[in-house]
């Protein structure tokens, strides 16, 4: 799944949620409600609209992240753009978030990829400047799938 | 020596570099010269390749007379490793936020 043998690389998120497709969808494109999920935003479910994901800014990044709305498939499938924003923008991370919806007998099979990382996006998210090792507990876990 | 994901990812981001480190990987043990035979540059830029790919960590070398035996050293490549786990546990952790949400919200 994540391979050290491409020029980019992915990350591929599935599971198998016990909700209607309908319902998934909504969480997904509703800005109110992907606020609760993922982080502030101006999301709309309309291809070629610009938004931002708003965080806290922190030393190295101003908390914002760029996207721009590249497919929206009711119920099916949504893809936008992610990109590092502000000072970090020319040279920061420029990815693309793809979620697609499949209905299965007991609700629906979520699946979300992000790709486009580049070897030299390391960096960016290197040490305490993302807050990533905040989640650090689960890495145990995650690392078990991987190797 | 530990090595950082960048130092990894800048090593390897050369395709040519790449394809000796996969083909080490994949195939096992081989000589400079087996690696040159399938690589389609010429044997000092294969020894060039493989010197970085030693100084990463990534390969180890063994003498044998007059050949120099390559072969892969997966373990290296752990703090890349980490690093997509560390951003595929951001997802992880947003997708149990979702399935949070998704129970609390009307059907």
């Amino acid at each position: 799944m994540i391979m050290p043998d491409a020029a980019t690389r992915s990350i591929v998120i599935e599971r198998e949620m016990p909700h209607p497709a309908e319902k998934v969808w909504r969480a997904l494109t509703e800005s109110r409600l992907i606020e609760q999920w993922l982080m502030k935003n101006d999301f709309k479910p309309l291809v070629g609209h610009k938004f931002n994901f708003r965080s806290t800014p922190m030393p190295q990044w101003n908390g914002i992240t760029d996207c721009e709305v590249l497919i929206v498939e009711p119920h099916k499938k949504l893809s936008y753009t992610w990109a590092a924003s502000g000072d970090e923008a020319a040279k920061g991370w420029k990815t693309v978030v793809t979620w697609k919806l499949t209905p299965t007998k007991g609700g629906v099979h979520v699946r979300m990829e992000q790709s486009g990382f580049r070897p030299e996006d390391e960096g960016s998210f290197k040490g305490a400047s993302y807050g990533w090792q905040k989640f650090v507990g689960t890495l145990e876990y995650v690392a078990g799938e991987l190797v | 020596m530990p090595r950082t994901a960048n130092e990894l990812f800048i090593t390897l981001a050369d395709p040519t570099r790449r394809a000796i480190y996969e083909r080490l990987a994949r195939d096992g043990e081989q000589t400079v010269r087996a690696l040159t035979d399938r690589a389609g540059v010429s044997q000092p830029a294969v020894s060039k390749h493989l010197a970085v790919l030693k100084d990463a960590g990534l390969v180890r070398d063994r003498r044998n007379g007059r050949q120099t035996h390559y072969r892969a050293e997966p373990k290296a490549l752990k703090p890349l490793v980490n690093w997509m786990s560390l951003y595929g546990a951001f997802w992880r952790e947003r997708f149990d936020r979702l399935e949070t949400l998704l129970n609390r919200m009307d059907k």
